[in-house]
């Protein structure tokens, strides 16, 4: 693992008007490194990866890429730095093609002066490709990215960030929205960008979805930072306790449980919800696993 | 990972091989094309030989070119999902400037022209960087511009030639190398062979009945396939479909926003200004009232071209084909012996289908097929 982080971020705070957004955050990501930024709703998640990502600027603090102090202007700047954040809304037209949503900012040419052009055919075949490696598989780089999943559009617009050279991966909540199995498409390749020796920031509120994936948990609530932790000094359990809202969901388990004991009782021993969770998240874990080594034997 | 990609080289087998009546159906332009040969249809059918003439040919493709010429780059604006009402009045202010700086000024005719366009730009910079950096609707700061432009026409012009009208700029636009470019006729040889072989009708002194093709269709074709290069085939037509559908999404992919809608603005502008330079070297004189009600006529006939008017999806060549729809109800009622009172009312209906059909095609192409 390199010795300079990826992104160093060092005391970061941000003001808007009287309200203390981010007071006094600090973070590092390193590359093939997962760092899971955790945090409730209003907890500063978004704020700070804007910041990162040159849409804000921060107030206060400093912002190292590579070992070199930066001030993003705009969000191209991040962009030119290998920073490329696939925010919850995607980036995406809906009404464009893939390919033209792939391309969308920087679209491949070919020609020169009055005849230089969008290279269309190039930028189809590069859209299949790229999406056929993470394993979706586009049937028409023409279709309209409206007509696409959920998952299928975060993979769009992932697959679009690394294909333009991302060193760092920042993902705002891009499972939020899908189901479990669209999620674990999702994660998997997380696990890919990892294994290609990326940093990821994947923000989430879903300690469930984060934890297989993270290598460390940064905590945000209400604007400052509980800590990061490496993923063999906690378990899931302290993560979970860590951010807020850990005690309800401590008591939601627990009535969940009573529940299921009620569910067992009544059913005579079938799975249980919790059960086929704890299964899923097995299964994941271990494509998680399979796909790693997969892209390390590729290379 | 390897094998996928190998398997895109074959057809994949789950892409039904989509008939080509779906594949129409789903190009914005295909309402329009198809309007466009329903009414040629319908006129041939009623107005008779009169309107299909060479002569009437001419006249509604003169008329559909003028009318294309504005609505084609405000059907690229529309794309970019801005609107710009203040397309009419630019066409008596470019007049006004370019026949002003002639006749009053005395500067040579291709100079005026120039200074027209440079204006044009000017006016277009300043709607586009007005727009982008209030963030206020097109709509309202360019409904401002339709009466600031208009208002200042006629102001200046009065103030500087006492009228409103500004005549005799033909003999100064006589052997101007750029005039050249914007009046008068195409290929004459050709036509005058085709009168004397009877292909077109001779008039009275064996003169053809068209002297040529005019100007101004050619340059219709010219700008419509020039737009549609460049929506379709350029980094920058990919922009504008970006700014036109999502403009946040477009600026975090690193879209210049700015600079496209700028860019969009001054193309209307200069769109208005070729219309002026057409119009007044044809006509001979600038007027101040020239232009009025041309932008909603551009826009109708981007509309009828398959443009939404929330922006995102359209096509240049639609807009070819609205302008040429309108074109030849306009000219083609009078042979119908329809009462031309009844113009407004038809094109508001055609108007009205052709939303009806738009909406219905985006719903088809944002949901799944």
């Amino acid at each position: 693992m390199a010795d300079t982080p990826l992104i160093d971020v060092q005391n970061v705070s941000k003001f808007f008007g009287s309200v203390i957004a981010l007071s006094d955050v600090s973070m590092t990501v390193n590359a093939g490194e997962v760092l899971c930024l955790l945090g409730d709703n209003g907890a500063g998640k978004s704020t700070l990866i804007k910041t990162l990502a040159g849409v804000h600027q921060p107030s206060k603090g400093e912002f190292f890429v590579d070992g070199k102090k930066v001030l993003f202007n705009s969000p191209r700047d991040a962009l030119d730095h290998g920073i490329a954040t696939v925010y919850q809304d995607l980036a995406m037209v809906p009404l464009m093609s893939v390919t033209r949503n792939f391309f969308m900012g920087r679209e491949p040419t070919k020609g020169r002066g009055l005849l230089k052009r969008f290279d269309v055919q190039f930028a189809n075949r590069v859209a299949m490709e790229e999406m056929a490696r993470i394993g979706i598989d586009v049937r028409d780089p023409t279709q309209a990215v409206g007509t696409m999943s959920g998952g299928e559009r975060q993979c769009v617009a992932i697959a679009r960030a690394v294909y333009f050279g991302a060193k760092v991966l920042i993902l705002d909540e891009p499972t939020s929205a899908l189901g479990v199995k669209q999620a674990s498409v999702v994660l998997r390749y997380i696990a890919q960008a990892r294994a290609r020796n990326l940093g990821v920031i994947f923000i989430t509120h879903n300690v469930h979805h984060a934890y297989p994936v993270g290598d460390k948990f940064t905590i945000l609530n209400r604007g400052r930072t509980l800590g990061t932790f490496h993923k063999r000094d906690t378990s899931r359990e302290q993560v979970l306790e860590m951010m807020a809202g850990g005690k309800e969901l401590d008591q939601l388990g627990s009535e969940l449980e009573e529940f299921a004991r009620v569910d067992k009782a009544a059913a005579g021993g079938q799975h249980t919800g919790l059960e086929a969770t704890a299964a899923a998240e097995a299964a994941l874990a271990q494509a998680m696993k399979s796909e790693t080594e997969k892209v390390h034997s590729g290379h | 990972m390897v094998d996928s990609t190998v398997s895109l080289k074959t057809q994949d087998e789950r892409l039904r091989k989509t008939p080509l009546i779906r594949k129409l159906l789903s190009r914005p332009e295909l309402g329009a094309v198809a309007g466009a040969i329903v009414i040629l249809l319908f006129f041939a059918l009623v107005a008779g030989d009169t309107m299909f003439s060479a002569r009437g040919i001419a006249r509604f493709l003169e008329s559909s070119a003028l009318l294309g010429i504005l609505a084609i780059p405000v059907a690229l604006l529309m794309i970019g999902g801005q609107f710009d009402l203040s397309v009419g009045s630019m066409i008596a202010a470019a007049g006004a400037v370019m026949g002003i700086l002639a006749s009053v000024v005395g500067l040579p005719m291709w100079l005026s022209i120039l200074v027209a366009f440079g204006f044009a730009a000017v006016v277009g910079y300043a709607n586009g960087l007005i727009v982008h950096r209030s963030g206020l609707p097109s709509f309202i700061v360019t409904l401002a511009g339709l009466f600031i432009l208009r208002g200042i026409t006629l102001g200046f012009t009065r103030l500087i030639t006492g009228r409103t009208q500004i005549s005799g700029l033909r003999d100064l636009a006589e052997g101007d190398w750029l005039a050249s470019l914007f009046s008068g006729d195409l290929f004459p040889g050709l036509f005058i062979w085709m009168a004397e072989v009877g292909i077109i009708a001779q008039r009275a002194d064996g003169a053809p009945s068209v002297p040529g093709v005019p100007v101004a269709i050619v340059w219709w074709l010219i700008i419509g396939v020039a737009a549609t290069w460049l929506l379709l085939r350029t980094e920058f037509g990919n922009w504008i479909f970006a700014v036109g559908g999502d403009q946040n999404a477009a600026r975090n992919v690193g879209v210049p926003v700015q600079r496209v809608k700028i860019i969009l603005f001054i193309m209307t502008a200069a769109g208005a200004t070729l219309y002026a330079v057409l119009t007044v070297l044809d006509a001979g004189s600038a007027d101040t009232n020239r232009g009025l009600l041309k932008e909603f006529e551009a826009i109708i006939a981007a509309v009828i071209g398959g443009c939404l008017l929330t922006g995102g999806y359209g096509s240049a060549i639609g807009a070819m084909f609205g302008a040429l729809i309108f074109g030849v109800v306009q000219e083609g009622i009078f042979f119908t012996g329809i009462d031309t009172d009844w113009f407004k009312a038809f094109v508001g209906l055609m108007l009205l289908i052709a939303v009806l059909f738009n909406n219905y095609v985006r719903k088809r192409v944002t949901e799944s097929r």
